[in-house]
């Protein structure tokens, strides 16, 4: 029953950060590839003021899996290792957070690019 | 490949095939982490599976054309969850594959998730100075 639950609580949160993302496409000139990255930042914040945990913890993966929980992942891993590893933190933190997602979609891409063509368009 | 994510259908129709769509999505992951926490792996080691298998999926969606389909439908529902980021590499991956591995796939990977990532760990790395020179850590 409680899995239940938390399935509806994703189902809301990441719904509603979609509907944010589809009014800003929609509303305002912004290509998607800037909304993209807007998210990203924007997660990066409200990550750094703690205003994402909050939503990460009731939400799950709808808050997590979205691209603000890329950024809040972010702020979260160079948190860590800023208190691990000090100034050397700052430049290693970001992009080691983000490694498994990053790598995972290089790879992947790698490997379906030798099999699949585009279609004609 | 920015065209396939700005249809201009009505606003409210949009919205609420993003909603669901973009639900949905996090419900799949959702449910996959409950069900990879069964297991015996540790909490970080089930997010980053699921990101994986998510991601994984994507690429799979998007050789054979589905995720395209998909997406023309859902707008933001597809493009915002972290299955938009895998998208806009796996689909230049595929497109630019006739100009070769390396000025083709491998250059033009990046082209929509590079920004991403420049920005995303930009910020991360103004987050980390501010509080290392304050001591907020």
């Amino acid at each position: 029953m409680e899995m239940f639950l938390d399935i509806c609580k994703a189902f809301l949160v990441g719904g509603a950060i979609c509907v944010i993302g589809q009014l800003l496409i929609d509303l305002t000139k912004l290509t998607p590839g800037k909304i993209l990255v807007l998210f990203v930042v924007v997660g990066v914040v409200l990550g750094a003021v703690g205003l994402y945990e909050p939503l990460a913890k009731w939400g799950g993966a709808g808050a997590t899996l979205p691209l603000t929980g890329f950024g809040y992942n972010l702020a979260k891993g160079t948190k860590e290792a800023v208190a691990e590893k000090g100034l050397l933190g700052v430049l290693d933190g970001p992009l080691s957070s983000a490694s498994v997602g990053i790598m995972a979609a290089v790879m992947s891409g790698l490997i379906v690019s030798l099999f699949a063509r585009p279609k004609e368009k | 490949m920015a065209k396939r994510f700005s249809p201009s259908s009505p606003i409210l129709l949009d919205c609420l095939k993003a909603f669901l769509i973009g639900g949905l999505i996090c419900c799949f992951a959702e449910l996959l982490t409950s069900l990879f926490s069964k297991t015996q792996m540790t909490l970080e080691e089930v997010k980053a599976l699921v990101l994986v298998v998510i991601i994984a999926l994507t690429a799979i969606l998007t050789g054979f054309g589905v995720f395209d389909k998909i997406a023309k439908h859902a707008g933001a529902g597809t493009a915002v969850p972290i299955t938009g980021f895998a998208n806009s590499i796996v689909s230049p991956a595929m497109e630019f594959h006739s100009e070769g591995y390396i000025l083709g796939t491998a250059a033009n990977m990046f082209k929509l998730a590079g920004p991403v990532i420049v920005f995303g760990c930009g910020s991360a790395v103004v987050y980390g100075l501010i509080i290392y020179i304050f001591g907020w850590y």
